[in-house]
């Protein structure tokens, strides 16, 4: 356990007027309140710690304890602990803070202060953000559908939208660690993770995938059917078609998030494949059609 | 139809202890949406989890109105932004995978 030194965390001097620790504490929370920084881990650690330095210093009783006793904080509860023996202070219990639970204080505010700080006023604060990563398969995420979450023991049913991106976040309002004194619930935040798949590939709204089609259907043309994740689509095949022949399949792709009824095209690169195995008659008509260029 | 369920602004400001005035500004800038019934403000509930935030950042970091509608205005920008970070990171990804 290191000495925490809430005054550099603050950015004031020791001498700081309780205005000066209210307007530095004001700027910092500005910028790392979780509100200003959803989802970013960093941001909320450092706004816990300049929580935990406001909570210190802008307390008369507790300021004073921390710079009586100092980088000796150790000992401050054996000292504290005679002092109260002559006067007994009124302590509250245990009480949260800014976004974070009891075991978000440090272990220093703890050993100092105890657990909760002995706060004696009842603020309300705003529960903890939760994180969940949810799999879904490219076919899951094409339809709307409803899936049953367990987080934190608690089963939330989601509506999952079509059309989510590999990697995209959405937020539960509320659905995250409950508040404290009356303070609002944290926020869950889903992070779906879309598996990639063996025969599509997403680009946005678009799908793409290759179809092979024989030496005779690419040369004298014709029909070829391809399965796509909405069914089979029977194409017609233009005569010379060239491997690497892309065509677009309009509407066939992935539907547009929380864009009823649109979807993005599908891109289909053909492949010849060239026949093996030549049986003696059609090498030599493959020779006659070579020595006829 | 479909139908919304309204809180009263009065109960809202009762119970967070905010001014009414609060809630009639933040309806008058567009940050969250205000009806009134029978001569009473009234908030759909599922802009409470936004009007809370505002309630944060107005009472607890000190930002006025106009402060609280550039916030607002530049955390969409950058929730559509990082939206589309993580397609364009997709799209990169099949390229690569194209490429191995």
């Amino acid at each position: 356990m290191e000495f925490i030194d809430y005054y550099k965390i603050l950015g004031v001097e020791k001498n700081a007027s309780e205005d000066d620790i209210k307007k530095a504490y004001r700027k910092l929370a500005r910028k790392l309140h979780p509100d200003l920084n959803p989802n970013d881990k960093e941001a909320h650690q450092k706004f816990q710690q300049v929580n935990e330095a406001n909570e210190v210093l802008s307390d008369p009783e507790k300021r004073k304890k921390y710079d009586q006793y100092g980088k000796d904080w150790q000992h401050a509860d054996q000292f504290e602990q005679q002092r109260q023996s002559r006067s007994r202070t009124q302590q509250s219990g245990p009480q949260d803070y800014a976004g974070f639970g009891d075991q978000d204080f440090s272990s220093f505010f703890e050993s100092m202060f105890g657990q909760g700080g002995g706060r004696q006023q009842q603020t309300k604060f705003r529960g903890q953000d939760y994180n969940a990563e949810l799999q879904l398969s490219l076919e899951a995420a094409m339809t709307t559908h409803q899936q049953v979450l367990t987080v934190n023991g608690k089963n939330i049913r989601i509506t999952i939208p079509a059309g989510v991106e590999n990697g995209q976040v959405i937020k539960l309002a509320g659905y995250g660690a409950p508040g404290v004194n009356g303070g609002p619930a944290g926020d869950l935040y889903i992070t779906f993770s879309i598996a990639v798949h063996p025969i599509f590939k997403r680009m946005g709204n678009d799908l793409y995938m290759n179809a092979t089609i024989d030496l005779y259907t690419a040369l004298l043309g014709g029909e070829t059917t391809i399965e796509t994740l909405s069914g089979k689509v029977k194409l017609t095949v233009a005569p010379e078609t060239q491997s690497g022949t892309k065509i677009r399949l309009k509407g066939k792709g992935f539907p547009v998030y929380k864009k009823e009824g649109q979807q993005g095209d599908l891109y289909v690169t053909y492949t010849v494949e060239l026949p093996t195995h030549l049986s003696e008659k059609e090498k030599a008509l493959f020779t006659e059609l070579k020595n006829l260029k | 139809m479909a139908t919304q369920d309204m809180i009263t602004a009065k109960e809202f400001c009762i119970h967070h202890n905010v001014e009414i005035s609060f809630i009639q500004s933040l309806g008058e800038s567009g940050l969250i949406e205000v009806t009134h019934i029978a001569e009473e403000i009234c908030v759909p509930v599922q802009q409470l989890p936004q009007l809370e935030k505002m309630v944060r950042l107005y009472y607890e970091m000190d930002i006025n109105m106009e402060g609280i509608e550039t916030i607002n205005h530049l955390l969409n920008r950058m929730n559509s932004m990082q939206q589309q970070i993580v397609q364009l990171q997709n799209k990169l990804q099949v390229y690569k995978d194209d490429g191995e």
